[in-house]
């Protein structure tokens, strides 16, 4: 049996939810190979031979594969298909994005962001937003999935390097092209892989207030910031700090849910967290039922004493 | 140019989920049946497209039982010209329904297909892109901005970490993201509106397609139950609690 996994990375290094795609494909048994599909992406092959149980790296480097464009991605994929027992991603942006277009071009039904792999061909999966699971068994090959990168551990490094194999490009298909990327700046923790998130609601009432009061706590904690669907609708903060069903799913050791009522579809994001504080004025709002801890009053009040005792016992 | 947009039926966002206790599936006798919510975005923004002179018709397809036509009049009623059911009884996995679509497509001389992105019960995100992928289309997922211009659409997509914008020659594939636009509400004269306009039937076996399920469903079961947590009266034992207790900063 050999494995593909398709690395996300942004040419200079790999994503780290890159990391537990390889531990799951490590549990399903078999010789795994990494697929990093770039341009000028050396740095990045290089960091992912490193990765403990990774075998061979597969390089192909050419301007078209530079941002990860689907069309040109899955066409390469499907052309080194025939190797592969299991072909697996992450179930990231990325990976959700090309992944279903690679199976379709093979003729194959993926299964979509496991959370457990019992055998080479059973699987779970979470549906209806986490409020159930499924367990599923697919008998063709190559089995294709999209893996929960929270679900798994990430891998080691190892001390030798796997061997990288240069590949030649497929055709360019020339469907889509890129035009620019807005990329959101921070200098705090990534957050789909921050240990401690710290998340505001339409509670939080304004742009500024997630500034004002929930900014000075995530750097106290060392926190990543992440919002639910009403803050970011509300345009307090950009789309790419929304947790929830659609949209990032995070389970750090510890999650901060402030001002968010707890709409199943936020839950899904973020309820395995190992730790769970809500902070709310309404002591009947839904998040406080999944929160270990629960903290009822006004917010506006509450953070800053909150803040204050934090700097008090440190 | 015509856009298709295929919709999905789905339990109501807001019912809550019950899995059976014979572990086949989850509840769905009686509960309140919806278009998915990602679906009424691309629904909206093709109707959009065709008040803005860019689309000269919007039909809806959807593939699932009798009661789907339901959807299909809610879609009618938001503004759509016509709608395609596929009819069928038949469990339908994401790359069956891709292929339902594909033939339509090719049947209907569709110039673009708008998708949700996801239906929030399966959670496959798959639909769009295997289609795109049968085609041979260029695809854009997660859309929150879309422009039509000289045969070409302009897509600004939500990605990890902010906003990518691509641009795809047509036809091509997008799916709806959150933030595309606010569906209408469908206004009592367009609801009575939409009972008089044309509703196809089809099946499978008429479009050439084998919706056999590729993968089975050996179980479904509840997510694993959270221990029951304490409320805490003031600000200093939260951190006493998380720093005593929980140990975790």
């Amino acid at each position: 049996m050999r494995i593909l996994v398709i690395a996300e990375h942004d040419n200079k290094s790999l994503k780290s939810c890159s990391l537990p795609v390889v531990t799951a494909a490590s549990e399903l048994g078999g010789e795994i190979d990494m697929l990093i599909a770039g341009h000028n992406a050396a740095d990045a092959a290089a960091q992912a031979a490193k990765i403990s149980g990774v075998k061979r790296i597969l390089h192909c480097d050419a301007p078209l594969y530079e941002r990860g464009l689907a069309e040109n991605l899955a066409q390469l994929v499907a052309s080194l298909s025939a190797d592969y027992s299991h072909i697996l991603a992450p179930a990231s942006f990325f990976g959700k994005n090309v992944t279903p277009r690679i199976a379709a071009l093979l003729d194959r039904q993926q299964i979509s962001d496991i959370t457990a792999i019992h055998d080479a061909k059973s699987f779970t999966r979470p549906i209806y937003a986490g409020n159930a699971f499924e367990t599923v068994e697919i008998s063709e090959t190559p089995v294709i999935l999209t893996v929960r990168p929270t679900a798994f551990d990430a891998t080691p490094e190892q001390a030798e390097s796997a061997a990288i194999t240069a590949l030649p490009p497929a055709e360019d298909t020339d469907l889509s092209a890129f035009v620019s990327r807005a990329l959101t700046k921070s200098d705090r923790p990534d957050l789909a892989n921050a240990a401690i998130v710290i998340s505001g609601g339409r509670g939080l009432g304004s742009g500024e207030n997630f500034k004002d009061l929930l900014e000075p706590l995530a750097d106290s904690l060392g926190a990543a910031i992440g919002a639910s669907r009403a803050a970011v609708d509300a345009g307090y903060v950009p789309n790419d700090y929304q947790v929830g069903q659609t949209g990032k799913i995070v389970a750090p050791n510890l999650y901060i849910a402030v001002g968010i009522s707890g709409a199943v579809q936020h839950l899904a994001g973020m309820k395995d967290s190992k730790i769970i504080v809500a902070i709310n004025k309404d002591e009947d709002a839904p998040i406080f039922q999944i929160a270990d801890y629960g903290l009822v009053g006004d917010l506006f009040q509450l953070l800053p004493e909150l803040r204050a005792a934090l700097d008090n016992s440190a | 140019m015509k856009i298709l947009v295929p919709i999905k039926r789905v339990i109501d966002a807001y019912v809550t989920i019950r899995v059976k206790a014979d572990q086949t599936g989850v509840e769905n006798a009686n509960v309140k049946m919806s278009v998915n919510p990602f679906c009424e975005i691309a629904v909206e923004e093709a109707i959009r497209l065709k008040e803005a002179g860019k689309a000269t018709e919007v039909i809806v397809v959807s593939a699932g039982n009798a009661a789907t036509q339901e959807s299909l009049r809610a879609a009618l009623a938001m503004g759509a010209d016509r709608a395609i059911l596929i009819e069928t009884d038949q469990e339908l996995q994401p790359l069956a329904i891709a292929k339902l679509l594909k033939a339509v497509a090719e049947k209907e001389q569709a110039g673009l297909v708008i998708l949700g992105k996801q239906s929030i019960d399966g959670d496959h995100n798959q639909t769009g892109q295997m289609l795109a992928g049968l085609l041979g289309w260029g695809q854009a997922t997660f859309a929150s901005s879309l422009t039509l211009e000289n045969d070409r659409a302009t897509v600004t997509r939500e990605i990890d970490g902010g906003l990518e914008t691509l641009s795809l020659k047509l036809p091509a594939i997008i799916t709806a993201d959150l933030r595309l636009n606010e569906p209408r509400y469908a206004s009592l004269p367009n609801i009575m509106k939409a009972k008089q306009k044309p509703l196809d039937r089809l099946n499978p076996d008429a479009l050439g397609v084998d919706v056999t399920p590729r993968y089975k469903t050996l179980r479904v079961s509840e997510p694993p139950p959270r221990k029951p947590g304490v409320k805490v009266e003031s600000a200093a034992a939260l951190v006493e609690k998380l720093r005593g207790e929980a140990k975790i900063i």
